[in-house]
């Protein structure tokens, strides 16, 4: 088992003749992932990595009975592609696409919502449930099946400690990067919803970093709701206020959105917070 | 983006949002005809020019001009004051606070109003903040033009010319990308007006491209900042001695974390992304040494991206620069062996972890080896 991907989805790629689309493309279907159909308009009746290629995303939906959907396309058109793939009847989208209007997001993200479409990022990574599949751009050796469900901001980061957590014996339920933007689709508290309610996963990892309460209203939902062990890491302790440190996201404004804050947050709530990124998988053991 | 309080203004402006009158000017000589008596501002993008001195009055033209120059080159939050506003100084009777904000959390736009304004909203009794959520989708309903006139408190004339501020500013926040819409204080005049006093405005980065007449205007950025910026490369300058170079934000914010941890101070934030175009690398290196670091951290991740490449990315830097700062370099993922022995032949320090990778380049920052 595992949340919200599994091998039975049924997964397209919006945005699959671009090069990351592609690239992407073949490493989804070494992971194991169920690819059924790529979507870009004009591109009909071509093929990526043995893939049909349609020109819309309800074409792919008929005729491939897809319910998932990738999104590779550049940030102008992602509330075109978003809102495309929620009419078609996806269930479950992952916005990989950084640097998408906010203004766009806070459009397609409600709008979703409505529909009871699950949107995942955008800036994101995408999901990975190992053994099973794969909707995103996560290297796939670092993965292996397990029973640690992993919540993430950050892309790298999320590698260097999953790598860590497999090195140390222990395997993935499934990996969530939720994505480094102010407004995302499925927040902190949403995904650990989902792994406290999965039977398949038995502790969980939040990667947090500077930046918004998700990580404050994680802590708070987890001393209420969360019977399972959760290890978390917070990145950004020494970025200066007032500063976007990359991600859209990860900024500390009006004293709001600092790392000490977010610490205390989780330890106040039991969690137990790593100082470095790989002491994550020596505090999992422990737990 | 950040916009100046006349820029601000301007905008404000154009969708109908009454402003004081007021003109700019970068030496005293520019001013000629100021709105007399008037108010000499500081046009800075960091706050707290008040409380700094950045902010008087004049009644004459001479008395203008002397407070320009008093003004003209002074240094608030570690920026210099090239130009001052002088405008129109209003009889205040109330000062009122209005804005529109992301609120990251719902999801939505929210509505943010007093009618205590003129200080720092984080300041405010929480019980005295009206506060109203917009889901932008279906935009405000009446109902939240009623709440908002409700909350204030005021005479009906005045509400009106409130409520119509708060419409043209929900205007202007959504057809203008902005993350920020802030007019405090929201004047309320002897003689009945009301009238915007200051004027925030943020525009979302992400954005630019649907706006780009706003293109090119000053941002508080450092000079390296900017030219990062003009490149498309993420970077933040910080006061310390080592270059941290990493390949994502949350890799790289870790990385200066740790290397606190081993007693380093990182000088530089600067994320690669997904990125191994030695090109690209190259060019990230050349902005890192123009920061001067006593040492250099690099630390890569690459699951996608090869470590190879990148090593011959920082090769090719640091060849064309003909630096002598010592690099310390952790590099994990697709073909690492092969980036080691590259780095290793231009005599760089390889490490294993970051743990180790950043107590190496406290030691080299020292000049040990």
């Amino acid at each position: 088992m595992a949340v919200l991907l599994t091998r039975k989805s049924r997964v397209i790629v919006q945005g699959i003749t671009g090069h990351q689309g592609q690239f992407h493309t073949r490493a989804m279907l070494d992971f194991g992932t169920k690819v059924v159909a790529g979507v870009t308009p004009g591109k009909g009746g071509q093929k990526v990595e043995g893939v049909p290629v349609f020109d819309a995303v309800d074409e792919a939906v008929r005729r491939k009975r897809a319910n998932a959907s990738i999104v590779f396309v550049p940030a102008a058109f992602a509330k075109d592609a978003v809102i495309e793939a929620v009419e078609a009847g996806i269930r479950l989208i992952a916005v990989i696409t950084e640097r998408i209007p906010f203004h766009d997001a806070l459009e397609f993200q409600p709008y979703a919502r409505t529909k009871d479409v699950t949107v995942i990022g955008p800036n994101c990574p995408g999901l990975a449930s190992p053994g099973q599949a794969k909707m995103g751009i996560m290297p796939n050796q670092i993965f292996k099946p397990g029973d640690v469900g992993v919540i993430s901001r950050s892309g790298t980061l999320t590698y260097e400690i999953v790598n860590a957590i497999s090195e140390a014996g222990f395997g993935q339920s499934t990996c969530i990067g939720i994505g480094g933007d102010p407004i995302i689709g499925t927040n902190m508290v949403e995904a650990l919803a989902l792994f406290q309610k999965d039977r398949s996963t038995r502790k969980i990892v939040v990667v947090g970093e500077i930046g918004g309460t998700g990580e404050e209203d994680a802590a708070a939902f987890i001393a209420k709701n969360v019977t399972k062990p959760v290890v978390a890491y917070v990145a950004g302790r020494t970025a200066p206020p007032g500063k976007r440190m990359g991600h859209a996201g990860a900024i500390i404004q009006g004293g709001k959105g600092t790392a000490e804050s977010k610490v205390t947050a989780f330890n106040d709530a039991g969690v137990r917070v790593a100082q470095y990124p790989v002491e994550v998988a020596s505090l999992l053991a422990a737990t | 983006m950040k916009f100046l309080e006349y820029k601000a203004k301007e905008i404000f402006s154009r969708y109908g949002i009454p402003v004081p009158r007021g003109i700019v000017a970068s030496t005293p000589e520019d001013i000629t005809n100021p709105p007399l008596p008037c108010m000499v501002k500081a046009q800075v993008l960091v706050g707290g020019r008040g409380r700094a001195g950045g902010v008087r009055p004049a009644n004459g033209l001479d008395e203008a001009r002397g407070v320009a120059r008093q003004i003209l080159g002074m240094a608030i939050g570690g920026y210099t004051v090239k130009q001052v506003y002088l405008e129109e100084r209003l009889d205040i009777e109330k000062e009122l606070y209005l804005s529109f904000a992301i609120d990251r959390s719902a999801r939505e736009s929210l509505l943010m109003a007093s009618a205590m304004g003129g200080i720092d909203v984080e300041s405010l009794p929480r019980d005295r903040i009206f506060m109203e959520h917009v889901p932008v989708l279906v935009g405000p309903q009446p109902y939240v033009w009623r709440a908002f006139r409700a909350s204030l408190g005021l005479p009906k004339d005045v509400a009106d010319q409130a409520v119509d501020i708060a419409r043209k500013a929900y205007d202007l926040f959504r057809k203008e990308d902005a993350e920020l819409v802030e007019i405090n204080p929201l004047v309320l005049t002897k003689d009945g007006r009301v009238i915007a006093g200051d004027a925030k405005l943020v525009i979302d980065d992400n954005a630019e491209y649907r706006h780009p007449e706003y293109a090119g205007l000053d941002q508080d950025r450092t000079p390296l900042e900017e030219e990062a910026h003009e490149k498309g490369i993420a970077f933040v300058q910080l006061d310390g001695d080592i270059g941290v170079i990493a390949n994502g934000a949350g890799l790289t914010m870790a990385t200066l974390d740790v290397l606190n941890l081993k007693g380093g101070r990182g000088g530089t934030f600067l994320d690669l992304g997904g990125t191994d175009d030695p090109g690209k690398v190259a060019e990230a290196f050349e902005l890192l040494l123009k920061a001067k670091p006593a040492a250099i951290l690099l630390n890569i991740f690459g699951g996608i991206t090869k470590a190879d490449t990148v090593a011959v990315g920082v090769k090719q830097a640091l060849e064309v620069m003909h630096a002598s700062v010592p690099v310390v370099a952790r590099i994990k993922g697709v073909n690492e062996d092969k980036a080691k022995q590259i780095l290793r032949d231009i005599g760089m320090y390889p490490a294993e972890t970051i743990e180790q990778a950043a107590e190496l380049a406290v030691k080299v920052s020292h000049g040990a080896r």
